[in-house]
């Protein structure tokens, strides 16, 4: 069981920030994503497009917005169950929280900030016959360990950058890849495009175009792929694994059972107060959240993400008094020993 | 008004609308559809309008002329689902006075 002091749900610009302002409060964070990597939205709909409305950045992308989000809290070292979304939840005996993943996994904590953004990720599955019956049995929607695809057999069907950056990995993992896409042109940064060309040229990619995947075939686990030209011909391919790449969708998923009241797809939260939910101890904050001329944007969260916090100390802390500290006079005191602060001015006359 | 034009709507529910639709807000189509709330929150224009999710597919059912796809929203819809001849990005088209009496029915949520 990993225990913390707030578990927050949703490793997005505000669930990053909120570990930030917990640090300051000596409260330590742990996130669960659904995605194998920090950032939400940011890092995996749109790193390099720009945002123009973080304070102080004129522009900045949002992959680099997540990369300084991390930076800036580092020194809390808080910790990360990535790739598997929080499934259930349970109120302890004595008042605390566990928060089970998908897969397993256990968390237990005084608090819990769900900052889940539009929901957690879902892959968007093709519709082909079989195509569950297949699932962890040679079909995967997403990456998470690209070892288990050596020596093997690997069909990845999509024309985006992910369909293009792991065929472009598994080709030396992969004991033969071949990428399956709807039309000749694929939607991704130039030199994937690029690279993928050069891989083809030397017979490391074999690339079936325009086509669909149409059928899947095997006894107890994926053996083979039917493939069918766009107003063409289908043929049988032998494949040990099928990764259908085709983007993400966004779920409120077991969240929307957790007994929170839902209004508008969003958890209703005491916006006059604290950002805290209808169950004591549970906070909503960034997208995930709605109240009143609630607004979904980034600096919103941060915000959110503030108030959270504060209110998460009073309760970790009863009846303890609590004085606003400004990080340019306090510094910051890492859980990691680090200590960053303000130089001291010096005093000298000047003759 | 003369900044609005009529659109009609037919959300996923099967259900048609008729909204007016402002001009001169520099909205597109999504976002008319979140205006009216003809979807549930959260599932039109989940990308915010950069062409990257085919949350706001739609099919374009009057014979209106509409400024052609760039290779954003092709490409996209190259990945959707559901897709048909007549399936566009509602966040890439804007609304102007060129788009009064256009008739639209709402992809399904994929």
């Amino acid at each position: 069981m990993i225990t913390t002091d707030i578990i927050i749900i949703g490793a997005g610009p505000t669930g990053l920030f909120a570990v930030f302002e917990a640090g300051l409060l000596k409260l330590k964070c742990h996130l669960i994503d659904a995605l194998p990597q920090p950032g939400g939205q940011c890092s995996e709909i749109y790193p390099k497009k720009p945002i123009y409305d973080i304070p102080a950045y004129p522009e900045i992308l949002a992959g680099d917005l997540t990369d300084k989000l991390l930076e800036q809290s580092k020194q809390f070292e808080a910790g990360f169950t990535l790739g598997e979304r929080a499934e259930t939840i349970e109120k302890l005996a004595n008042g605390t929280f566990v928060v089970t993943t998908n897969k397993g996994t256990q968390h237990n904590a005084p608090i819990v900030a769900i900052a889940g953004g539009l929901g957690s990720f879902e892959p968007r599955k093709p519709s082909i016959d079989h195509l569950q019956d297949f699932e962890d049995k040679g079909v995967a929607y997403m990456i998470k360990d690209p070892e288990i695809y050596r020596g093997k057999k690997v069909v990845i069907a999509g024309g985006g950058d992910s369909a293009l950056d792991w065929a472009i990995f598994l080709s030396e993992v992969a004991s033969e890849v071949i990428l399956i896409h709807r039309r000749n042109e694929f939607r991704g940064a130039l030199d994937s495009v690029d690279k993928v060309q050069d891989l083809k040229n030397k017979g490391l990619i074999k690339l079936i175009t325009p086509a669909e995947v149409t059928g899947l075939f095997g006894k107890s686990k994926l053996e083979a792929i039917e493939v069918t030209e766009i107003g063409g011909l289908s043929q049988r391919i032998v494949a040990d694994n099928f990764i259908p790449l085709f983007g993400l969708s966004q779920k409120l998923g077991p969240i929307a059972n957790w007994g929170l009241e839902i209004e508008k797809n969003a958890i209703k939260v005491n916006n006059a107060l604290d950002y805290q939910t209808n169950i004591p101890g549970i906070f909503a904050i960034g997208d995930v959240n709605t109240y009143p001329r609630k607004l979904k944007l980034i600096l919103c969260g941060f915000h959110e993400a503030t108030l959270m916090c504060q209110a998460a100390y009073k309760i970790i802390n009863p009846g303890k008094r609590y004085v606003l500290k400004y990080t340019t006079v306090s510094g910051i005191d890492g859980f990691d020993g680090t200590r960053k602060e303000a130089p001291k001015a010096v005093i000298k006359s000047i003759n | 008004m003369s900044n609005d034009v009529n659109i009609q709507i037919t959300d996923r529910d099967g259900v048609t609308h008729c909204v007016l639709a402002p001009t001169d807000m520099a909205l597109n189509l999504m976002e008319v559809v979140r205006l009216f709330e003809l979807a549930p929150e959260g599932t039109v224009g989940v990308c915010g309008g950069m062409a990257m999710c085919a949350s706001c597919q739609c099919y374009i059912e009057s014979n209106h002329q509409l400024t052609e796809k760039l290779e954003d929203e092709d490409a996209m819809l190259s990945e959707a689902f559901n897709v048909k001849s007549t399936s566009r990005l509602g966040c890439q088209i804007q609304i102007t006075n060129e788009l009064e009496g256009l008739k639209i029915q709402l992809a399904p949520e994929a």
